[in-house]
């Protein structure tokens, strides 16, 4: 690797765990914002989630209101945008995606993630189980704000942030894998951060 | 959202390449484009962006994304790179880094925010500061391109002395189909004929086109610019779906 005359980097910070960075990242105290388009805004009371597609017995749908009633939980993890940033110790509150599927029966190996404002992301199934995955609707203790997914998101923390797909409405089931909105646009179909795959030939 | 890999680079792999910096340009006082040879591009589409990786003797390295100022017919690959002040990478490649220099980059990336002549119009682009760079390039593109698709640009920054590629731009304005609109909000110069407030609906009206004409619509900006005026642009009836945006920087809350 060749080397970039004069360049130091910052002073490397004795607070920050290395083992905690993934390659190519940075450890950021703000939240930056990665969007496609404008911020939808869908009030509470229209807001719904569903679990559809290759499912035995159709659909499950949730209202705002029955998924808040469902077991919560807080969880504490380190998240990667593959636009560099990292952001360690981050505290959401949501349900376990186990608990969506808890009833389901489904021959799927695949999910398309989809969300407000036609964001779809795909997700092997066993990638959002045992405890791999939430839909969370509170971050640091507030109300997730628009900007950031609210009123709720998914959150994957082992994959890059954008599967954690904001404004989440719904999985979609799927026999076939089926690649999504930046998985079209040349980033990695899976996106693990630990081995880089940030596009689409890593 | 058809190709699995948009653009011209579809075949090429995205792997890292020497880009040796061959000429340096000034821009504003916290501006410089780098103009950049780089063996074996693979070309891109205007509006993608690349990313840097810059190596310490320590073998600590710092990756980071840029927008491509240049066009894609531009046989040099530029970046226009604001220094931001507390930052690690930017007031290295803004600053320090000498024509002869070279570091890695790889792309082309990102086939969202994009725009090809043949996609046609008409298009409106709003930049708030630096979120110009990947606009320009559109724009450079279009003119390269002979294109006479309906354009308008309209520019937001704080000062004058802000405002990226003023020239270059006086003269593209010479293109009727081509209008160009500033706004300044912290202060204007006397005889200033621009704008001096924030980015709102009425400006957005006046610049047009109305959302009747369907403009794709590209969008790029600091965080709380970008919410702002895709916000605006949705209160006016434009679809969600023709607004492209790129925002950079912490969410400013």
């Amino acid at each position: 690797m060749p080397l970039s005359r004069g360049f130091h980097g910052r002073p490397r910070r004795p607070e920050v765990d290395p083992s905690r960075v993934p390659p190519g990242q940075y450890v950021t105290n703000d939240f930056p914002v990665l969007s496609a388009g404008p911020t939808p805004r869908t009030p509470l009371d229209q807001w719904s989630f569903t679990v559809q597609g290759a499912v035995d017995g159709g659909a499950k749908t949730w209202t705002w209101e029955e998924l808040n009633a469902l077991p919560q939980e807080t969880f504490t993890v380190d998240i990667h945008c593959v636009t560099k940033w990292s952001k360690l110790g981050t505290t959401w509150t949501g349900v376990s995606v186990d608990t969506l599927l808890e009833d389901v029966a489904t021959t799927a190996e695949y999910v398309s993630v989809y969300a407000d404002g036609g964001y779809t992301t795909n997700v092997p199934l066993e990638d959002l189980m045992d405890g791999k995955a939430w839909v969370a609707h509170t971050f640091e203790g507030e109300p997730l704000e628009p900007a950031h997914g609210g009123p709720a998101r998914l959150v994957v923390p082992h994959l890059y942030f954008w599967k954690s797909a904001k404004w989440v409405r719904g999985l979609d089931l799927t026999i076939d894998d089926e690649p999504g909105f930046w998985e079209l646009a040349g980033y990695h179909n899976y996106g693990d951060p630990w081995r880089e795959q940030r596009y689409w030939s890593d | 959202m058809g190709a699995v890999v948009a653009g011209a680079a579809a075949a090429a792999r995205i792997t890292w390449r020497e880009a040796r910096v061959v000429e340096l340009i000034d821009e504003t006082p916290s501006a410089r484009t780098l103009v950049l040879d780089v063996p074996d591009w693979p070309g891109h589409d205007a509006g993608q962006h690349l990313d840097v990786r810059l190596t310490a003797e320590d073998g600590y390295v710092a990756e980071r994304s840029y927008s491509i100022a240049s066009a894609p017919e531009d046989a040099r690959v530029a970046l226009t790179i604001e220094r931001i002040d507390d930052g690690e990478v930017s007031p290295y490649l803004a600053g320090d880094v000498v024509v002869g220099d070279a570091f890695e980059v790889r792309g082309p990336i990102g086939g969202h925010f994009t725009w090809r002549v043949g996609d046609g119009g008409p298009v409106l682009l709003v930049a708030g500061g630096s979120g110009l760079v990947p606009l320009m390039a559109m724009l450079r593109h279009r003119a390269q391109a002979r294109s006479t698709v309906d354009a308008r640009l309209l520019v937001s920054a704080r000062h004058v002395e802000d405002l990226l590629y003023r020239e270059e731009l006086e003269a593209l304005a010479a293109d009727p189909s081509l209008s160009i609109t500033y706004t300044l909000t912290r202060g204007a110069p006397e005889r200033w004929k621009g704008f001096t407030r924030r980015v709102d609906m009425d400006m957005l009206q006046t610049v047009g086109p109305d959302a009747v004409a369907m403009p794709r619509a590209f969008v790029c900006g600091p965080t709380p610019f970008v919410e702002a005026v895709a916000d605006a642009l949705v209160s006016l009836g434009h679809t969600a779906a023709a607004i492209h945006t790129e925002r950079f920087g912490p969410t400013g809350s």
